[in-house]
């Protein structure tokens, strides 16, 4: 019997109890924030990114903070493939709640192995590839700004893969409809959209990057409206789903992005700011869909009048 | 286990939020959760209002506890600051905590020497003041006479300080790692563990002291941090070699270091 309203989404072949998931390298490994909420309550949690080897990360300074948003150079720092499997994941699998791996390689075969490396792994529900962060110079923005290589990375984790394949995808780009097009057709099943877009800040007294990384991603409430037109121009030009992600600090922010056509969103800075801040979503979505006699999200999703 | 430790989210009010010294200011928000678990060391995240700007919480090191009141100190140096310091009392602001790892200290009958520079003698103060017969020793530097924060003005009484200022206005004239040296030398004792906060050059300092007479010390250090809980991964400082590992993070590592785990010439 499904509750009323009714949250429950598809995407693609994944479904969720609610369309609410946290962003990859936002919310750790979930259990960082364990004792602050219920995380069954989550429609899902994308890991931070996962690769074949443990990465250490940038030096730092890795973050500072500009108007409302923040910039981001932490490098990719995780735990590495067989310590996530080993010592995250069997916690994470006791979860009611979908686990999604967030993965990167700096080559298409390093991508193909840790995709390899997750089939069968019991509890994952999908992965998400990220071809776009733009902080690792040996890899990452090379990938997805490039339409045949963002295609060839997605074909090699479909082949390799057991699981649903999503593919986040980098603004960073002149239009970002031909990257989604390129990787539908490699066979990904649904996009993630978008990952931080590359800024950078200035010691003004020292002359000097703030970043030890001179450049970072920029993320929250400063790129909503770039990520809500951005997810607009690929739901119209895609058929696979889009989970939309970019500066949600609240249920206001991810109807945007649903009646958009986002079939679920991804909150990311604002775990940071409001540790509880997606299931504060859920409950301003649930309210949002009783004040207007909605009695399922799918009724909004996707509803935008245009012109 | 690091994930299952108490913390708590709240909403607290503001119940003293007045000025210590200048540009200086003590805070006090209620919050009888994060009051019975904090620990000497420990931190809080605090958002500077309700708007999007600023968007991040601050760390600050929680420098008393008192009945159902949480205590910092902060000095006025940014945009956060300044909006923390016309917050009214009664208001109210989220606040995260407690946070990270507070000052290790096992051999408690030999009392500490506390060593603090500026708004750094906050996590000490919370430490002296949990110490039943006080510190051997408590120096705390500040740039001048009007900047001096003293315990009885952060609510601690009787509580002695020595100090030192840049410009010789108050206390020693100089630098506050010359008092801790002088004390050092003069020392016929067990001098027992160092404890220190402050900016950077002065906890090297601290650090080449102490690491230099043979003596434990241990730092609680500063970083930009976005969440405090270990997610963001934004506060690496670079770990000293034989450490297994290439950098902490100063919120859940840290933010209390022993010297030797640290490498302070990246800092």
């Amino acid at each position: 019997m499904a509750e009323h309203p009714d949250l429950r989404v598809s995407i693609g072949p994944l479904n969720r109890k609610n369309p609410v998931l946290t962003a990859s390298g936002t919310f750790g490994y979930g259990r960082e924030f364990s004792s602050l909420m219920d995380l069954n309550r989550l429609g899902g949690i994308v890991v931070k990114g996962v690769s074949l080897h443990p990465r250490e990360g940038n030096s730092p300074p890795r973050i500072v903070e500009t108007p409302c948003g923040m910039l981001n150079a932490i490098g990719l720092a995780n735990v590495g493939l067989e310590a996530f499997l080993n010592e995250k994941l069997p916690w994470l699998r006791k979860l009611d709640t979908a686990v999604i791996v967030n993965i990167y390689g700096h080559s298409v075969e390093e991508y193909g192995a840790v995709a390899a490396g997750l089939r069968g792994a019991e509890g994952v529900s999908a992965i998400e590839v990220n071809i776009s962060c733009p902080n690792v110079k040996e890899g990452g923005m090379a990938f997805g700004t490039d339409p045949k290589l963002s295609a060839r990375v997605t074909g090699c984790v479909v082949k390799e893969s057991d699981k649903p394949v999503i593919v986040k995808l980098s603004p960073n780009v002149t239009d970002i409809r031909k990257i989604a097009a390129a990787v539908e057709g490699a066979g990904a099943d649904a996009l993630t959209l978008i990952n931080t877009l590359t800024g950078m800040a200035i010691d003004i007294e020292n002359r000097i990057p703030v970043l030890a990384n001179v450049s970072g991603g920029l993320s929250g409430p400063a790129i909503r409206p770039i990520a809500v037109y951005m997810v607009r121009q690929v739901v119209k030009s895609v058929r696979i789903p889009v989970i939309g992600v970019g500066g949600i600090m609240g249920y206001r922010d991810a109807l945007e992005f649903l009646i958009a056509g986002a079939r679920a969103i991804q909150v990311g800075t604002a775990n940071f700011v409001h540790p509880q801040t997606a299931l504060h979503i859920i409950d301003g979505l649930r309210g949002f869909c009783l004040d207007h006699g909605v009695s399922s999200i799918e009724e909004i999703i996707g509803t935008l009048r245009e012109g | 286990m690091k994930g299952l430790r108490t913390v708590i989210e709240q909403d607290a009010e503001i119940a003293v939020n007045q000025r210590a010294a200048a540009g200086t200011y003590l805070m006090g928000l209620r919050s009888p959760e994060i009051a019975a678990e904090a620990r000497p060391g420990q931190f809080v995240m605090i958002r500077m209002g309700q708007g999007m700007d600023p968007l991040l919480r601050r760390p600050f090191s929680i420098c008393g506890v008192r009945d159902d009141l949480i205590f910092v100190v902060y000095r006025v140096v940014g945009r956060g600051t300044q909006i923390l310091s016309g917050a009214r009392e009664g208001d109210a602001l989220a606040v995260l905590g407690p946070l990270g790892n507070g000052f290790r200290w096992f051999d408690k009958a030999c009392p500490p020497v506390l060593v603090a520079g500026g708004m750094g003698v906050a996590p000490l103060l919370f430490l002296a003041d949990s110490v039943a017969a006080g510190p051997s020793a408590f120096f705390v530097g500040f740039g001048s006479a009007d900047q001096v924060v003293r315990p009885d003005a952060l609510g601690v009484q009787g509580m002695g300080i020595s100090i030192a200022t840049d410009d010789g206005s108050a206390g020693h004239h100089g630098l506050v790692t010359e008092l801790l040296e002088n004390h050092l030398t003069g020392l016929t004792g067990n001098p027992g563990i160092v404890f220190a906060c402050g900016p950077v050059p002065m906890l090297k300092a601290v650090a080449a002291i102490t690491r230099k007479r043979g003596i434990p010390c241990q730092v609680s250090l500063e970083a930009a941090m976005a969440c405090g809980l270990g997610a963001c991964q934004g506060c690496a400082v670079r770990a000293s070699s034989g450490q297994g590992r290439t950098y902490w993070h100063v919120c859940q590592d840290g933010p209390v270091f022993d010297v030797m785990g640290v490498d302070w010439g990246a800092l």
